[in-house]
């Protein structure tokens, strides 16, 4: 019992870098920016999170640091996709490429450093409930930021009004343009925006999840937080549920492998990279459905006309 | 103040000149970076553009590298024009290797020497049924390609190491997770006396060729570029896009596996976990550097190789780390980006006063 | 002039290539409606970008009651009182009527609009329901969306451009009726039309452009004829097309009971389409675009290969799942809507753009040659008078008349046995589409089928011997063009005729 406890635990715990990221590309995609710079923003921010922790000893700085680096790399994304409007595809990849280059340079100089595990608080009092305790309120602060700014991106797409031109912008640029909006700008808050939450869950993976300093250390959770958007139909409370049902599939071959199960370490391992494209292939088989539920001018470059 | 106008048509001279201008912007930005890093820039500037061309066995060593990437880039291209995004490259110059691998390992020292054939032809299916397993998925399930690519990488990966871990770990290896080193037959005899080139290098201008006579010349070519340009012209022609999305998968994936089997026959000579190199994403740099154009994939891979090769002497002579090339890559790459803009569009000054928001 | 409410002066306007507004003068009085009328291309709808805020004159004055005024911007136009209907609609479709009314006032919450809403549409009998998403309603609701959303600044003088070219006619009285209401409230409005019956029946009075320029002012419209009102128009009585005794010779296309499930989710299934027509005939699909009609060409151009077997037939082979190049290669040949993008590639030269669609009519073998495709471009351009600088331009650099000539023509060509066309002189200058439908009837008189969809019912009056109307994925019965009225057809367009068996079938 105990151990499902610690296993649903440690699944919230590995999903939330997950939740986060995959929120900050929804702000992206609903504004219809495709941002495929995902992996490359995570591993910026998770080398200047986990320098920052180094030479302050200061986690929340530290992960603001990673939030910014992010932030401050989707500025120039955005000046590139949505003034110069560079293909979206090549662009984001090159980020992603520049990125992963970007943080091993900078990282070789922290290889050997260790920043020791943080005490987890958790919810005082809640934290000491049977079984619920231990499974869902002894956690760091951000997962619980995570399930907040899931409840938060819902009420702001759907009831407030901000939310509700982001999401006009995403279906139709011109539209909004012609009622008078400034979409560029919008679009461009919208891709920085994201792009700090995307930096925030790069920085809690070097931070807070393994604190030490690996090259590749995101190991594709920026693409898995990819398919995670599609997977939600770019609702934020499905991508909190689906990015703790992946950390669950990433914990459990941890699990497995710890128990010494006799399926060869490579085959768990690449599990959560299985399950990702069955995911895909699941929510991909109705085209319909998707493009009923797709920001309608995702992916294509807007021209404010002549 | 400025205004970016759309031009009339295309600009071939700003098409011709935008790699060059990526690659001057690029080199600023590096001697920059250089100078903050207390480098001496000149130095550096000799270990990435000197150094790789200095002699024959410097340009041996340029050659190995280039192949592979300038394979790669050719069948990443084609895919990139169709609007096919295969980003998985990488995972089938894995599954290429293996399959070299595969047969390499089945060989005697009495082997016939058609045998390597063999191994490179095992290669090229290698990659292609990796390649294969992403365009059923989009084909028959929609699934994005770009993520499935990208997702059978990792899988890739740990297929490797399963493999040089386990069943085909050399017993003699010391533990080591990598395979025998393969025998006479099944390795790709040298070109060049003095250099580690090797025959393979001949695979690379006839790739262009074939290539180049391909797209511009053939009717299954054009039918790719229209498909690329104006899917609705495509389907309104009846050019079907289903058959584009396999051409295309298929033949990167081939091309990756081919290079990646002449990376384990050739110089390697063994099949191990370092075997991957990054080429396949490298490739992915290479193929829009060189505007996704045969010829200008061969100049742009020959640039790139020149950026491994800098980066490694950067590492040995200067102290820096060589992963310094993947920095000056992804620059090459957003400078080229910016650039690109000016082919569709150019710079109009509008004068000083705000002009009035527009409605269609 | 005491009582005007706007005053233009000589307003005008040069684009690259064209003087789009030259010394235009304007005068809207209070509580009046006012039409705008003019040809595609005569300058309307700068003028009335200029009068918005959304484009500024090179030269010119503006007056707002009697007051000189610059409008900068949209905004600045809303401010003063001034509101436009697009004619193409700017609405969110995933989101209710009421969030798309919302977003485009300034700030008040979502109920205080949703109840304005309400009051509004009430009071001028414009049946509209806030929570109800715009992708289900229909065309003229979301009209009258827009109209809703344009009331909701109080506004002094109410701009529609073009509001009844996605209308039935039944839905076209609604308007009219409203207008009057908002007349009579004191509201001014200026009606952007190119529909000589409509003004007539509504305005007090037209102010009438022909090239950029105002060829006249008539004070009471309805006292007018179509003929008078024509001349201001368009200079000179068009010339009428000759019409031909109908010879029609043996069943060419065959399309049986054909049902087909929409594809994307705002697209319309068909039902039970049926039709036969036979060579040297031309058939017309009337309707308002939305109907089915994309639906239905792409079923015939081969692009939806999803029908029934044997439910489309083509001189009796079934071609219901054949893809286009087999349905061309058969003799069945498509000009779509699309001229850039579906019917060519935008920055393919007009070489390569021939290659498109007519590779079979080029010699065979492993490679592609050069001379023999520049050769058949070339004789499509002088053959159809396209005016480019050669078959090596780009077919973006080509004028919208000029690509439709070129487009047709490379159909044409092709000697089909059936020829469809959509949209075939839409936004194409008076003479280009004037040749254009010469064009299309010698093909007809050379033996071939024709089937043309058109918004225009006067283009489908000129050209075909019979016609039929596309309403909600279905045909109406087919009438031949002596026997059509305006009136019958406008009933039609809202799906109201009488249910036979075998509608669309040459009787």
């Amino acid at each position: 019992m105990n151990e499902l406890a610690l296993l649903i635990a440690s699944a919230i715990a590995s999903g939330t870098p997950l939740a986060i990221a995959a929120l900050g590309l929804i702000i992206n995609e609903r504004a219809g920016v495709l941002n495929l710079g995902s992996e490359g923003l995570m591993l910026v921010a998770a080398i200047a999170g986990f320098a920052t922790a180094v030479h302050s000893h200061n986690q929340a700085l530290a992960l603001l640091a990673g939030a910014g680096a992010s932030a401050l790399l989707c500025a120039l994304l955005a000046g590139l996709l949505i003034w110069l409007q560079t293909n979206q595809y090549a662009t984001g990849l090159a980020l992603s490429l520049f990125g992963s280059g970007l943080s091993a340079f900078v990282g070789i100089g922290y290889t050997h450093e260790n920043l020791g595990a943080h005490p987890v608080t958790g919810l005082p009092g809640l934290s000491r409930l049977p079984f619920l305790g231990p499974a869902l309120f002894s956690q760091h602060p951000l997962v619980y930021f995570g399930m907040l700014l899931a409840a938060f991106s819902s009420w702001f797409f759907f009831r407030s009004k901000s939310g509700l031109l982001l999401r006009a912008v995403g279906e139709s640029p011109e539209a909004a343009q012609a009622l008078g909006y400034p979409v560029r700008w919008i679009r461009c808050a919208a891709v920085v925006a994201g792009g700090a939450l995307i930096g925030l869950a790069g920085a809690y993976v070097s931070v807070v999840s393994t604190p030490l300093w690996v090259e590749g250390m995101i190991a594709g959770k920026g693409w898995i937080a990819l398919a995670l958007t599609t997977f939600a139909t770019w609702r934020p409370a499905r991508a909190l549920l689906g990015a703790y049902l992946f950390g669950g599939v990433t914990m459990l071959q941890l699990h497995l492998q710890g128990r010494g199960v006799s399926v060869p370490v490579e085959l768990l391992t690449a599990l959560p990279y299985l399950s990702t494209i069955l995911v895909l292939v699941l929510i991909s088989r109705n085209p319909r459905f998707i493009a009923a539920n797709m920001p309608a001018s995702l992916g294509k470059p807007f021209h404010p006309g002549a | 103040m400025f205004k970016l106008v759309p031009r009339a048509e295309p600009s071939r001279l700003a098409s011709l000149l935008a790699p060059l201008v990526a690659l001057a912007l690029t080199l600023c930005l590096g001697v920059l970076l250089f100078v903050l890093l207390g480098k001496d820039p000149l130095r550096a500037l000799e270990m990435f553009f000197w150094e790789p061309i200095k002699n024959l066995r410097a340009v041996g060593e340029l050659s190995i590298k280039a192949t592979p990437l300038l394979l790669i880039a050719l069948g990443l291209s084609v895919c990139f024009r169709s609007n096919v995004w295969n980003i998985g490259a990488e995972g089938q110059f894995i599954l290429g290797s293996v399959g070299a691998s595969a047969v390499a390992l089945a060989a005697t020292p009495e082997s016939s020497p058609l045998l390597l054939a063999g191994v490179l032809l095992a290669g090229v299916l290698g990659g292609m049924l990796w390649a294969a397993l992403t365009a059923f998925l989009r084909d028959r399930f929609h699934a994005n390609e770009i993520l499935v690519s990208l997702m059978l990488v990792y899988v890739a990966e740990q297929l490797l190491s399963y493999l040089v871990h386990g069943p085909w770990k050399d017993p003699n290896g010391y533990n080591f997770p990598q395979t025998i080193t393969f025998l006479e037959p099944t390795r790709v005899p040298r070109l060049v006396a003095g250099t580690r080139a090797n025959w393979g290098l001949l695979t690379a201008p006839l790739g262009v060729l074939l290539l180049s006579v391909f797209l511009r010349r053939t009717h299954a070519g054009y039918k790719l570029e229209v498909g690329g340009l104006s899917p609705l012209a495509a389907r309104y022609a009846g050019f079907s896009s289903q058959s584009a999305l396999w051409t295309t998968l298929l033949l990167s994936g081939g091309l990756a596996g081919l290079a990646g089997a002449l990376e384990v026959a050739g110089p390697v000579g063994q099949l191990t976990t370092q075997v991957p190199l990054g080429y396949g994403f490298a490739a992915i740099i290479v193929a829009f550097v060189g505007r996704l154009d045969p010829v200008g994939v061969t100049l742009s891979s020959v640039l790139m190789s020149m950026f491994y090769i800098g980066g490694e002497m950067s590492q040995s002579r200067l102290g820096l780390p060589k992963s310094i090339t993947g920095v000056f890559q992804g620059l090459l790459l957003f400078s080229l980006l910016t650039c690109d803009t000016f082919v569709e569009r150019r710079l109009r000054f509008t004068g000083f006063r705000r002009s009035a928001p527009r409605v269609p | 002039m005491a009582g005007l409410r706007l005053e233009l002066q000589n307003i005008s306007k040069q684009y690259p290539g064209v003087r789009a507004n030259d010394g235009i003068c304007l005068e809207v009085a209070e509580a009046e409606i006012h039409a705008v009328l003019g040809e595609n291309g005569a300058g309307k709808s700068t003028l009335m970008k200029i009068i918005y805020g959304v484009v500024q004159p090179d030269a010119g004055t503006l007056a707002w009651h009697g007051k000189p005024m610059r409008v900068a911007s949209p905004e600045a136009a809303r401010r003063l009182g001034i509101s436009m209907v697009f004619q193409h609609f700017s609405l969110f479709e995933t989101l209710t009527v009421a969030e798309n009314i919302w977003l485009g006032v300034a700030d008040k919450s979502r109920a205080t609009v949703t109840a304005r809403v309400r009051e509004l549409a009430s009071s001028y009998g414009l049946a509209v329901e806030p929570e109800r998403p715009v992708h289900t309603l229909s065309v003229g609701e979301r009209q009258r969306v827009e109209i809703v959303r344009a009331l909701m600044t109080d506004p002094k003088l109410l701009i529609l451009d073009e509001p009844t070219s996605v209308l039935t006619p039944q839905a076209v009285e609604s308007l009219f009726a409203t207008l009057r209401q908002l007349k009579q409230g004191g509201c001014s409005v200026l009606y952007i039309s190119h529909k000589l019956d409509e003004i007539r029946a509504l305005c007090d009075r037209c102010t009438v452009l022909r090239d950029g320029k105002v060829t006249g002012v008539v004070a009471n419209p309805a006292r007018e004829s179509n003929a008078s009102l024509s001349r201001l128009m368009i200079g000179a009585e068009p010339a009428k097309l000759e019409q031909r005794p109908l010879e029609a010779g043996a069943v060419v296309l065959a399309v049986r009971q054909l049902d087909l499930e929409k594809q994307d989710e705002f697209g319309v299934s068909l039902r039970g389409v049926s039709l036969e027509l036979r060579a040297g005939e031309v058939l017309g699909i009337a309707g308002v675009s939305g109907n089915g009609q994309k639906e239905l060409l792409s079923a015939l151009s081969g692009e939806d290969a999803r029908a029934r077997p044997r439910s489309i037939e083509l001189e009796g082979a079934d071609i219901s799942r054949a893809d286009p190049a087999r349905r061309r290669a058969l003799g069945l040949r498509f000009v779509p809507e699309e001229r850039l993008g579906r019917a060519t590639v935008p920055s393919h030269s007009l070489e390569k753009n021939t290659l498109l669609t007519r590779k079979d009519s080029l010699p065979n073998g492993l490679l592609l040659q050069q001379k023999p495709l520049r050769a058949l471009a070339q004789t499509l351009i002088e053959r159809f008078g396209v005016k480019t600088r050669g078959s090596a331009a780009p077919a973006q650099s080509l004028s919208g008349g000029n690509l439709q000539r070129f487009v047709v023509g490379r159909e044409l060509d092709a000697k089909p046995k059936l020829l469809i066309v959509a949209q075939p002189t839409w936004g194409v200058d008076v003479g280009a589409a004037a040749q254009i439908r010469r064009t299309l009837l010698e093909l007809r008189d050379a033996g071939s089928a024709l089937l043309v969809v058109s918004e225009e019912l006067d283009e489908l009056f000129e050209l075909c011997d019979s016609l039929t109307v596309m309403a909600n994925g279905r045909l109406s019965p087919r009438l031949r063009v002596a026997d059509a009225t305006r009136a019958l057809i406008g009933e039609w367009m809202s799906g109201l005729w009488p249910d036979r068996e075998e509608p669309a079938c040459s009787s």
